[in-house]
């Protein structure tokens, strides 16, 4: 599956949920699938945005990277378990080049406002910054 | 009993929809909303009465100055303050805390002591701590109860004969404790120490006399008091601010200015660098009567009946833990619901059209105390009505369903 094809079948989850309560409980749902071995949870992992704290780390292997993610709050882990469910399993260069417009279609956009301080916008960031590393790695 | 109804007319803001919901606000305690009247003053005065103050021989300037001088009258009046000069123009309550912490700290030596409390906003310890590091004095604070009361017991053996200021909150932002800040200051003045009270959280809530409570200097914001943002108060007696050094130099603060010799402005202007926020103070002046006109001791009460409404009502949920327990307490409850994140919580609220305050609050020692992330804050106003707090109980309720399905 291509990153878009991933973005493509969340979309569709979304798009039967006309009530946002809805929404909220298929990223409640997502969040709880979301887990990170314990031994990672540590302030290198650790991307603190102002009230929820995600930890996410990446494994490259044979050319693809795999991310993992946790957060101590269900709406911001639903919303990591969601782009790791989107990046992982791709190449650095694919990660590099993605065009993450998924969050804006299912009605998300505004925990990726930078005024948020959720850390999500930190979180895509540091998921792109692992793919630049791992390509350099990899040249 | 105050006409909620009525009062809630002269906010239009409160008749915005958030997300299709009515506007529920509950986050007075990090500012108010302004009443028309504040607007329409700021409104008159930039279009009828702008033009810079003091020292100006036209008529525009002449009424400005009127105006802006007649509104440091009204905030003297409103704390009770024996004279104007005793009143100081800020940008807010940290403005206020920073300009004694900067001039009082001029006359501290290396070892003196500030002492000031586990429960204070971020505001009432960050600019001691700079101190600390300017001039090598020592910031000591008296440690909280579980119930989030101050040990006061221990008050008497934390202060030294090196203690050279207390400075606490009336009223904790967080734990919504009133401190028993009378007996306080009579301790503190027995030992000849100055204190400085944050009255951010008291002030907007009931009724404050400086004279009353001899407080040494008070602080607050005319945004959290139903006044415009960026315009705060800091209330001195008039025989510390005599003795304090200025705080900023610039214009309006001087008397003589040569390369040889600068003199010093008469109180407050001393303290006031800069063209000042004429407008500003003049609607926080509009504020202050807005709010006298309703009556501050009819506030206190409204804002009582709702506090012992709310915590009724909250206290019926289950899983609901009040982070504070004070019996004196006023303006605000924080809480948290179960193992339901702050974040999570205010998420849902938010888009339920409910205005709350989530995470630390400025107070980090105070979540560390109880070993906590963050909280939920409701805090409430005058306009604020039991059917406000129905609606919080309401939408609590559906988060847990959500959350705990």
């Amino acid at each position: 599956m291509t990153i878009n094809e991933a973005q493509e079948e969340i979309i569709s989850e979304f798009e039967f949920l006309d009530d946002w309560l809805d929404k909220y409980q298929q990223i409640i749902d997502k969040s709880q699938g979301a887990h990170i071995d314990p031994k990672y949870k540590t302030p290198e992992y650790l991307i603190e945005g102002c009230q929820s704290k995600v930890w996410i780390r990446a494994d490259y292997t044979d050319g693809k990277i795999y991310y993992q993610s946790e957060s101590n709050t269900e709406i911001a882990g639903g919303i990591a378990a969601m782009f790791v469910y989107v990046l992982s399993g791709h190449t650095p260069e694919e990660i590099i080049d993605s065009d993450l417009y998924f969050i804006d279609r299912i009605g998300l956009k505004e925990h990726l406002s930078p005024t948020r301080s959720n850390g999500m916008l930190a979180m895509l960031k540091q998921m792109k910054l692992y793919a630049v590393a791992f390509k350099a790695k990899g040249s | 009993m105050i006409d909620s109804e009525k009062i809630r007319n002269d906010f239009p803001i409160l008749q915005e929809t958030v997300y299709g919901h009515p506007l529920t606000y509950l986050d007075n305690a990090a500012t108010t909303q302004k009443p028309r009247c504040v607007v329409d003053r700021i409104k008159e005065g930039y279009l009828h009465r702008n033009a810079n103050v003091h020292r100006g021989v036209h008529f525009l300037s002449q009424e400005a100055t009127e105006a802006h001088e007649s509104a440091r009258e009204r905030v003297r009046r409103f704390i009770h303050a024996r004279s104007t000069s005793e009143i100081i123009f800020t940008r807010g309550t940290t403005e206020s805390i920073n300009l004694v912490a900067s001039s009082f700290g001029e006359l501290l030596s290396e070892g003196d002591e500030i002492l000031t409390t586990v429960m204070e906003h971020h505001s009432n310890i960050v600019p001691w701590q700079l101190l600390e590091q300017r001039r090598g004095v020592v910031l000591k604070a008296l440690p909280i109860r579980k119930d989030g009361t101050l040990q006061t017991e221990q008050l008497e053996s934390l202060i030294t004969s090196r203690t050279r200021l207390i400075t606490l909150a009336h009223v904790s932002n967080t734990l919504a404790t009133v401190n028993p800040v009378r007996e306080i200051i009579r301790l503190a003045h027995a030992h000849g120490i100055p204190v400085l009270l944050d009255g951010a959280q008291s002030v907007p809530h009931f009724p404050v006399d400086v004279e009353e409570l001899d407080a040494d200097f008070l602080a607050f914001s005319g945004h959290k008091i139903y006044g415009p943002a960026g315009i705060g108060i800091l209330y001195g007696k008039e025989e510390w601010l005599e003795k304090l050094p200025p705080y900023q130099g610039g214009g309006e603060m001087i008397d003589k200015v040569s390369f040889e010799k600068t003199t010093f402005n008469v109180l407050p202007y001393k303290f006031e660098a800069g063209t000042p926020d004429f407008i500003g103070s003049t609607a926080l002046a509009a504020a202050l009567e807005y709010i006298d006109g309703i009556g501050m001791e009819s506030v206190a009460a409204h804002e009582q009946r709702l506090m012992d409404y709310a915590l009724r009502r909250l206290g019926e949920i289950p899983e609901m833990r009040i982070i504070g327990g004070a019996e004196k307490r006023s303006g605000l409850i924080s809480f948290l619901v179960g193992d339901i994140h702050p974040y999570d919580l205010g998420t849902i609220l938010d888009k339920l059209g409910i205005a709350v305050r989530t995470g630390h609050h400025c107070a980090q020692p105070v979540m560390d105390y109880y070993g906590i992330d963050g909280t939920v804050r409701a805090s409430f106003g005058i306009y604020n009505t039991e059917e406000d707090i129905d609606i919080l109980v309401e939408g609590i309720d559906r988060a847990i369903r959500l959350f705990h399905h």
